[in-house]
């Protein structure tokens, strides 16, 4: 290899003056530059391979990226994942579809309960439970404070990738409450294993109202508070304005999802486009993002945690009141006293226990706008209380494919910075 | 075990001499000043796969403080660590990988085996698990839970503090290197397949349909 | 019953197979051998407009009698429709499908996953590797009915392989650009490229030094 590989290099970093004007900062130096007489031609054809992770602070868990390097651009990257990989879907085979509900808490770890939700939701529409009004008010509550704490997550986390630690902080503080509340619901911080197929496995506790009441009046004060000290930030704006660009056909092209697509210019959420849970009945906008970098990714996950405190806000106002499991005692489990004194009712319970929930042969794809992206569970049954095939449509997995095409031509930095932008959690990817 | 102890151990002038004599007042002195130094500023490498790093994550953040003992400096470099705090899952894909890591970080050492999926595979008893990360490395604290919340890591990590205190240089055993035996394991081949046998009630649960 | 089967028919004819619907979603069979143009029919025609990939994977079911099924889920982002089509394929005979990649880049992982998980392989995709087991994983497709939920050897056997593999293994010299600089590279860096990194079990060396 002679001559140097020349990469095309027509990006620029762009960042605000002392004044707020956008600047125009040159990467990198194309080929075509004047070099100086005594800068060696020969220099810039050494690609370096370096291997970042499965164990880095910056990939996020146990992503492993290949990178080949000329100088300080990345030429290559090559993701490897599978590091986390341990059977999900597998072991979903030899559950009952109660059972599996415990698996879905450990696989966006992030955001559990809308995990719970969808995986219920999959259940339901094989075996054709229309659940109850509350209940889907209640899943409608998990699913927002999912996103929030996924993306509050995912603020704090990108941010200390990026350089800022004190967001960090701040933002896991307010995670701690809401956390509080998910505890007070489930009874678990992480693995809130919320939903049961038909209803839930507990209604909210008293004063989760005020609380979630409190949680929303403050969160907005929080997100501004961060938002002052990175949105017009001079190095945050240099970091990630005209990054990891991405178009909209390609966007639709990889299959992305969630706030990576929206950014990207296209409106597509699953909550708007196939609604789910009665969210068409909800007010709340969609932030799409024009260029498609990480600057508009943030802009996006920060618009949308607004959003999600406007539907919890609806959802708390309508809450109705009535049961959060349906009328079936095929499906839900008894009440422990009457297991205990009711004969029925124990053989019920005993049928659940030991043989589990028939579904009809069939299958079911649902899908649920989660804090990643869309986030589907998809069914196959052939008439037995397990299912033949548990597929999740993982996310972060489909739009981590895309690292690649969006890292190419990059420097190294930025590379931490678009693939903390993507928003990956291992357990799901890996699954 | 048959573990032999590495060139390290043997070649290092003072433990030899040290090993000779008896425990005295000289050595618990010097014993209680070395592991009350070290147990208060351990050196975290913080192992982090799955849910139990986003627990540790919190245990570090504002609420619980992990730096209240001495172990606000994440390492994330093995040699720059004396702690090895894996937190989540371990599948064979990553059990190289956390033995190289294990291998670099210089002696003394110490293991936490954060969760149930680290300490013995939790749920996942499937064809991509390890079944306890004791499999591949040794583990000094298993810190049971899934995950543990940050209280139940904080006591693992007091619990740690209360071992190294118990330590004694003039016992040479503590600072060998488990190396991997020539069958390429750490321990017997059928003690790892004792140590990863199903339990509890997954004869019913590993049944399909 | 979605109208696309009804223009699906009219286009193709025979090549369309059999569709049923399930709790309210259509699945269509198609063709082996003209899947991909069928997708790509699906993909790019004026009313159909399917141009969001949402999977790609498969199923196996416990009949050992049914066949493999390749499954791909569709929606037209502009109008809203959703749509499954499906391949059937023998287990007898080859397990082999046209890859998509050419349609949808979102392909390429789901592909390499079904790959790996089934076994089933896919023609003309550009990088067909496995993609969450390791590469010289030998116990076989795990997603497959046959394949026992802890695997084919015995726990201290799997430890024992998984330590042998070396973590820096798979660097897949083909992807990288690197390749057409061998002859440029050091002379270690060149070794062990040549050496396959791509990772053969190495034979356990006696009291092998990790460190």
């Amino acid at each position: 290899m002679a001559e140097k590989r020349t990469i095309e290099l027509g990006l620029a970093t762009s960042g605000l003056d002392a004044q707020g004007n956008p600047i125009e900062v040159p990467l990198a130096l194309a080929e075509s530059a004047n070099l100086g007489a005594d800068v060696e031609r020969g220099v810039g054809s050494e690609h370096l391979l370096l291997n970042m992770g499965p164990q880095h602070p910056a990939t996020h868990g146990v992503l492993r990226l290949v990178v080949e390097l000329d100088g300080e651009v990345v030429v290559k990257v090559v993701p490897h994942i599978g590091y986390l990989h341990s059977g999900f879907e597998k072991l979903g085979e030899y559950r009952f579809y109660n059972q599996i509900i415990p698996l879905t808490d450990r696989t966006d770890y992030l955001a559990p309960m809308a995990n719970n939700v969808c995986l219920a939701m999959g259940a339901e529409k094989l075996m054709g439970i229309e659940i109850t009004e509350r209940c889907k008010v209640l899943r409608v509550i998990a699913c927002e404070m999912s996103r929030i704490i996924s993306h509050i997550v995912w603020l704090g986390t990108t941010a200390v990738d990026i350089g800022a630690f004190t967001p960090f902080l701040w933002t896991f503080q307010e995670r701690e409450r809401i956390y509080d509340l998910q505890e007070a619901w489930t009874g678990a911080r992480l693995t809130t294993s919320l939903t049961r197929v038909g209803g839930l496995m507990a209604d909210i506790p008293e004063g989760f109202e005020q609380g979630l009441w409190d949680c929303c009046r403050r969160l907005p004060s929080v997100l501004d508070e961060t938002e002052r000290m990175l949105t017009n930030n001079a190095i945050w704006c240099a970091r990630t304005q005209g990054i990891g660009l991405l178009s909209a056909e390609d966007a639709i092209n990889f299959s992305m999802s969630g706030p990576m697509l929206r950014a990207s210019g296209v409106a597509y959420d699953v909550r708007k486009d196939r609604p789910y849970l009665d969210y068409e009945t909800y007010d709340f906008d969609v932030p799409v993002g024009e260029n498609g970098d990480v600057y508009d990714r943030y802009l996006v996950r920060l618009e949308e945690m607004r959003q999600s405190i406007r539907i919890l806000e609806q959802a708390l106002e309508r809450l109705p009141d009535g049961p959060i499991n349906v009328a079936d005692p095929r499906v839900i489990l008894p009440p422990k006293t009457a297991a205990m004194n009711d004969m029925e009712a124990m053989i019920f319970h005993f049928k659940q226990v030991m043989e589990g929930v028939k579904a009809p042969a069939g299958e079911a794809y649902v899908a649920i706008e989660n804090g990643k992206g869309e986030l589907g569970t998809y069914f196959v049954s052939d008439g037995t209380a397990k299912p033949v095939r548990w597929r999740i449509r993982p996310p972060s997995f489909i739009n981590l494919s895309a690292l690649p095409k969006m890292a190419e031509g990059h420097l190294i930095a930025d590379l931490i910075a678009i693939n903390a932008s993507i928003d990956i959690v291992m357990g799901e990817i890996d699954r | 075990m048959g573990v032999t102890p590495s060139d390290g151990a043997k070649s290092a002038g003072g433990t030899s001499v040290i090993s000779q004599i008896s425990p005295n007042w000289i050595t618990t002195r010097l014993d209680f000043l070395a592991n009350w130094a070290r147990s208060n500023s351990l050196w975290p490498m913080p192992f982090g796969t799955a849910c139990c790093a986003i627990e540790f994550m919190a245990t570090a953040a504002s609420r619980f403080d992990i730096s209240r003992f001495g172990m606000e400096r994440l390492g994330y470099s093995p040699r720059q660590a004396d702690l090895l705090l894996c937190a989540g899952r371990l599948p064979f894909k990553l059990a190289p990988v956390i033995r190289r890591i294990y291998d670099q970080m210089p002696q003394p050492k110490w293991v936490i085996s954060m969760g149930a999926c680290a300490s013995t595979g939790g749920i996942f008893d499937t064809y991509a698990m390890t079944q306890g990360i004791d499999t591949v490395v040794p583990v000094d604290v298993y810190v049971p839970g899934c995950p543990p919340r940050p209280e139940g890591l904080l006591y693992g990590i007091l619990l740690l503090h209360k071992k190294i205190r118990g330590e004694t240089m003039v016992d040479k055993s503590i600072r060998e290197e488990h190396i991997l035996q020539p069958g390429g394991l750490r321990l017997p081949p059928e003690h790892v397949d004792v140590l990863s046998e199903p339990f509890g009630n997954s004869v019913h649960q590993t049944r399909s349909a | 019953m979605n109208p696309s089967v009804e223009a699906l028919r009219r286009e193709f004819g025979g090549k369309i197979g059999r569709a049923v619907e399930s709790c309210g979603d259509t699945i269509v069979y198609v063709e082996t051998e003209h899947a991909r143009e069928i997708l790509a029919w699906l993909k790019n025609t004026p009313g159909q407009e399917y141009n969001y990939l949402i999977d790609v994977t498969a199923v196996e079911y416990r009949d050992p009698e049914l066949p493999l099924e390749v499954v791909y889920l569709l929606f037209s982002l502009d109008r809203k429709a959703q749509l499954c089509v499906k391949i059937a394929l023998t287990k007898t005979g080859d397990l082999e499908v046209d890859s998509v990649v050419p349609l949808w880049q979102g392909a390429n992982w789901l592909e390499r996953e079904v790959y790996d998980m089934f076994g089933i392989t896919f023609r003309d995709h550009p990088d067909l590797r496995r993609i969450l087991m390791w590469e010289t994983y030998s116990e076989g497709y795990p997603l497959r009915k046959d394949f026992p939920l802890r695997g084919r050897l015995s726990r201290s056997e799997q430890v024992k392989r998984a330590l042998h593999a070396n973590p820096e293994a798979h660097y897949s010299m083909e992807l990288l650009s690197i390749a057409e600089a061998f002859n440029d590279l050091p002379h270690d860096m060149r070794e062990r490229l040549a050496k396959g990194e791509r990772g053969a079990i190495p034979e356990p060396e006696q009291g092998t030094d990790r460190g």
